[in-house]
Formats: C-alpha cells, structure tokens, sequence
C-alpha cells in the first residue's frame, strides 16, 4: 500500500506542486485503496470514473495556483452534487440524482478539487454514531466494532482510514467535532453563515453549517479557505471579504485569554477526560496563553433546547419528502393522502420519523408556546452566556465529547444516550460560534479522544491559531493499523 | 409529557407519516423519555427573555423580485417517481 495516501493534504498540495506525482496517479492511489477498505463502508458512491478524467484534464493543464491543485476528494452525502447520486443516507434519497451543485462543493472544485466519491452519513444528518444510516453503520478505522461517530461518520471513517486526503461534513450539534474527536481527526464548524447552505439537504436551517475535515490544522485551514464565502442564493450567508487562513495561520498565542467553563465537568465523565483537558490547559498555558476560570450557567439546557429547536425545524424541512417530485415514492395507498403517509413511513427509517414527531408535536397547535417558543428563549440565554464571556476571554477549551468512540450497537435502543454524546458540541450551535475538536490524546484502549477550541463569531482564525499551537505541542500519534485490509 | 398511543396516532396523523400500530407503543415510550427530557427547561423563568430565532443580527436580504432561472423544467422532471409529459402524476385526487 502507498503511504503516499497516508499524508495530510498539506503535503500532497506539495507534491503536485513540485511536479512529484500527477493528480491521476493520486486519484489511482486513493481509488486502490478505497476499493480494498468496503469493510469500513464509508463510501455510499463511487465516482471514480469522473475522477480519473478530471484528473487527466488537470495533468494536461495543471493549474498549480489554485487552492486544491488536482487533490481528489470525497464529501459527505449531504451535499448535491450535480448528476451524481446524493442520497442523504435515506431510502427516500436513495436514487436522487441532483440537477445541480451545492455552492460548497462547487467551491471546492473551483479551487482545484476533483469529486472522488460521496460518503455515508446518518440518515438526514440525524444520529450521533452513523448507525441510522439507510446504506449500514459505518466502521471506525480505529477499531473493527466501533462507531465512528456521527453524523459525518463516513467522511471520519474515511479520512482517518486513508480513501480521501481531507473532506467536508456537515455540523448541526456536533457532527463534524464529534466524529472527528472518535477518529483522531480535526474537524471545524465554522460561524453560521461563512459557509453557504445552498445545495445541502437540509436538517435544521438555523443550526445546520458545513465545515471542514482533515488531519491535521493546517489542512483545515486551507480546507476552510476554499469552502467559505459569501452566497447570495443562501439569505443567511454573511456578507464579508475572503480570508487567507492558512497563510495567516500562526503559532504565537502569548498572552491570548482561555476560558474554561466549569458547566462542562460533567457528572460521570471519564476521569481520562477530565486529565486531558488538564494537560490541554497546561500545554496552552506553557505556550503563554492565559487560562481562566468562566461559568456558562445554562449550559444543562442546551441539549434539551436543541432537542426541541431542532425536530421543529426539521419537520417542517422534511415536509418536502411527499413521493411527488422527487423521491421515493410507496406504491400502496388509495388516495393522494395515504400515498403521502405510506411514502413517508416506508421512506424514513426510525430516528428520522422519531424526531419528525417531536418536531409536529411542538410546533402544533396548543403546544407551541410551551414548547417551542420556551426554547427560542432559552436559546437567548445560553447565547447570552457566551457573549458575556466573550468580553473576558478570546477562545473556550473544553473537551469534544464525553467519552470515546464506543461498540456499534451499544447506545441503539436508548435515543437519550446516544443524544448526550453532543452535550459539548450542542451549545455552540445554538450560539451560531465556530468551534474546532483536534485530536489531544487516546484513552486506555487506545481509542482518540479530542479537545475543542470554541471562538468567537467569525473568529475562525483566532482558534485554528490556538488548535495550531496545540497540535504542534501535543504531540498526539493516531495509532490505526489498517487492519481491515 | 406523557405520550401515550392515541397521542403518536394524533401526531403522526398531522406529519402525514402511517405508523404501524405494532410499533407505536415503543414509540411512545421513547417520546415519552424525550419530553421527560426537554422538559427541564420549564425549571428556567423565562418571562422577561426575549426568543431567539435567528443568531444574525441582520435581517435577511430579499432577493429583487426578478425570474433568474427557468427553462429547468425537464431538469426538474427528471427525479420524479411518477410523471406523464411534462406533469407529476399523483394518485387521483378528485371524484
């Protein structure tokens, strides 16, 4: 096997760069490898096809000032790629096939990028452990029965395990930082509104945010760069000039003000956790950073906030899901309405259905104040929490998850548990901040456990610097051995 | 909240999902811990809080009131499940 493949995407911008491989013998690396790893089923589609021509058309005609010079890159299956099946990990998408491109992929092509294959996901981006997945759970390169965490599982999975070289998720309560922290990648979601939403299958319109993720910061970085930017097709992206964030990416945090929440000590969390996040306050504090003590007092609340934001939001986007345009659509049903309900049972597996429920139920009639317009204020608060502290302190450390990866399978029958898994995660998408998760160690078993870095609005730069720094200091060596092939 | 079986069958009824009777006392057992769960927010006083509906400070831009695609009909045709020419074919809807 190459180890070509093993590098960061960094490195390999560096070696189409200097003329050292070709974008086609690459793309055929990747291709090898991704056809011998089925048994991590981290790719729902293939397009390797269209990837071997784009990369001959590169060769021929190298653009070398380009952000992804030739880089062959697979995205979650959440993002519409035009003619190439886009299936958002549901039955009901299963043979969708887009008529358009989503404006982040399409800015990643611009930058060089060639589409290599489309990656699994939670079904609708809703679950925690890619285990609701219509297309199967998804193994962790980590360990053989592991989940990789979710919703972005397939673009962790792949990405830790070699098929692509960095890729994009999507992130509404954690799923781009918590799959990145069970597979010891980075993962970053960015302010809401520096990425465009346009061409996403949509969960949560006020949470939902694509981000970048990939091994290691700098790649991040470069990855950020070429998805950001304004879109006038999204009415929420922000308004604002481009910014070079990997040439401005640095090292010094001297003198920079961490905060550390005492809300996120959680009951019951691994003692492994709570030494981790120790030995992050040190390594930023021996850097020159200063470390002080904040309380975000509402933070309990931002899970069950979320639980309720979040299905309302989503029932009424997956409202479009009727078998009529586009689809699946049942074959039983008498009428036009029990088409509806028969396309929508059979179409949507069970957490998708669940959370569908939760968010009808809500939003109805007599239920709305009590429930719906109770978390829009409760919202406000924990935003709050985060703009008063802000003033005190430039970025937040806290750890990334409350545990590491665990067994497929453990936390199925139990919709609350696996929910917990975002309890740090969650906050900062209620408060629309970006927020990064790089790898900090492993635990016992030698599973990654990340930390995260959350920032203040538009202040990607500020923690890629702090996650930079730390990387660069701690000295963290992901162990995966291949042992799938 | 205590969810019980004619309540899913309420719901599912307004979602526009059938949900088969064999599985909807799982279901409400699960809705049940869920509302048990989101209803720790009622622990909060949030008479003087404003409600949050959107973290941006702007409102949001309208567009100008001007055709800037069109001719995709073929293009949006091409996913249906069911079509005759250039129209989505639904079950009959009236007598």
């Amino acid at each position: 096997m190459s180890e070509i493949v093993k590098k960061n995407l960094s490195e390999i911008i560096d070696l189409i760069k200097k003329k050292e491989i070709k974008s086609e013998e690459l793309a055929n690396l990747y291709i090898d490898k991704v056809n011998k790893s089925k048994k991590l089923n981290s790719y729902i589609t293939t397009c390797f096809e269209h990837a071997i021509q784009k990369s001959k058309e590169f060769d021929k005609k190298p653009n070398l000032n380009s952000l992804l010079p030739g880089v062959p890159l697979a995205v979650k299956d959440l993002f519409c790629t035009n003619g190439f099946k886009t299936t958002a990990g549901s039955k009901m998408l299963e043979n969708f096939i887009p008529q358009y491109e989503s404006t982040v992929t399409e800015n990643l092509w611009k930058e060089g990028a060639i589409l290599l294959g489309k990656l699994n996901c939670d079904e609708y981006a809703m679950g925690s452990s890619n285990e609701t997945s219509y297309f199967g759970s998804v193994v962790n390169p980590i360990a053989k029965d592991t989940v990789p965490g979710g919703s972005s599982g397939g673009s962790a999975s792949a990405l830790a395990a070699d098929l692509t070289p960095a890729t994009i998720g999507t992130d509404t309560g954690g799923s781009i930082r918590q799959p990145a922290s069970f597979t010891g990648t980075v993962g970053l979601k960015p302010t809401y509104g520096l990425c465009s939403r346009w061409g996403i299958v949509a969960f949560a319109s006020s949470l939902d945010q694509a981000g970048p993720m990939t091994k290691s910061v700098k790649d991040c970085s470069i990855m950020l760069e070429a998805m950001a930017g304004f879109d006038k097709k999204d009415s929420t992206s922000i308004e604002k000039k481009k910014e070079n964030y990997s040439k401005n990416l640095k090292t010094d945090i001297k003198g920079l003000k961490i905060g550390i929440p005492k809300e996120y000590r959680v009951d019951n969390m691994p003692k492994e956790i709570d030494e981790l996040w120790n030995k992050g306050k040190s390594i930023l504090k021996d850097l020159g950073a200063d470390i002080i003590d904040i309380s975000l007092p509402h933070t309990k609340y931002a899970l069950p906030t979320y639980y309720i934001v979040a299905p309302a939001e989503a029932s009424s986007n997956l409202a479009r899901y009727d078998g009529v345009k586009y689809g699946y659509r049942s074959s039983k049903g008498n009428d036009l309405i029990e088409m509806y309900e028969n396309t929508r049972s059979e179409g949507f597996g069970d957490e998708v259905k669940r959370r569908i429920l939760i968010g009808t139920y809500v939003l109805s009639s007599g239920y709305y104040d009590a429930y719906y317009l109770k978390a829009q204020k409760v919202r406000q608060l924990i935003k709050k929490d985060f703009d008063e502290n802000f003033g005190k302190v430039d970025a937040i450390l806290t750890p990334s998850t409350p545990s590491s990866a665990f067994k497929i399978g453990e936390k199925t029958n139990d919709p609350i548990s696996m929910y917990l898994n975002d309890i740090f995660t969650v906050p900062v998408n209620l408060a629309g901040l970006p927020a990064i998760s790089v790898p900090a160690g492993l635990d016992k078993k030698g599973y990654p456990l990340g930390l995260q870095l959350i920032g203040k609005t538009l202040d990607e730069q500020n923690i890629l610097n702090v996650a930079y720094a730390f990387e660069k200091n701690c000295n963290f060596k992901n162990e995966i051995k291949n042992w799938w092939l | 909240m205590s969810i019980d079986k004619d309540k899913i069958k309420h719901i599912s009824k307004l979602a526009r999902i059938s949900i088969d009777s064999k599985k909807s006392d799982s279901l409400a057992k699960d809705l049940t811990s869920i509302f048990k769960f989101i209803e720790q927010l009622n622990e909060l006083n949030t008479d003087k809080v404003e409600p949050l509906s959107s973290i941006l400070n702007t409102p949001l831009r309208s567009r100008e009131d001007q055709i800037n695609d069109g001719k995709i009909r073929d293009k949006i045709l091409e996913n249906s499940p069911k079509k005759n020419e250039e129209f989505f074919v639904v079950p009959k809807v009236i007598e």
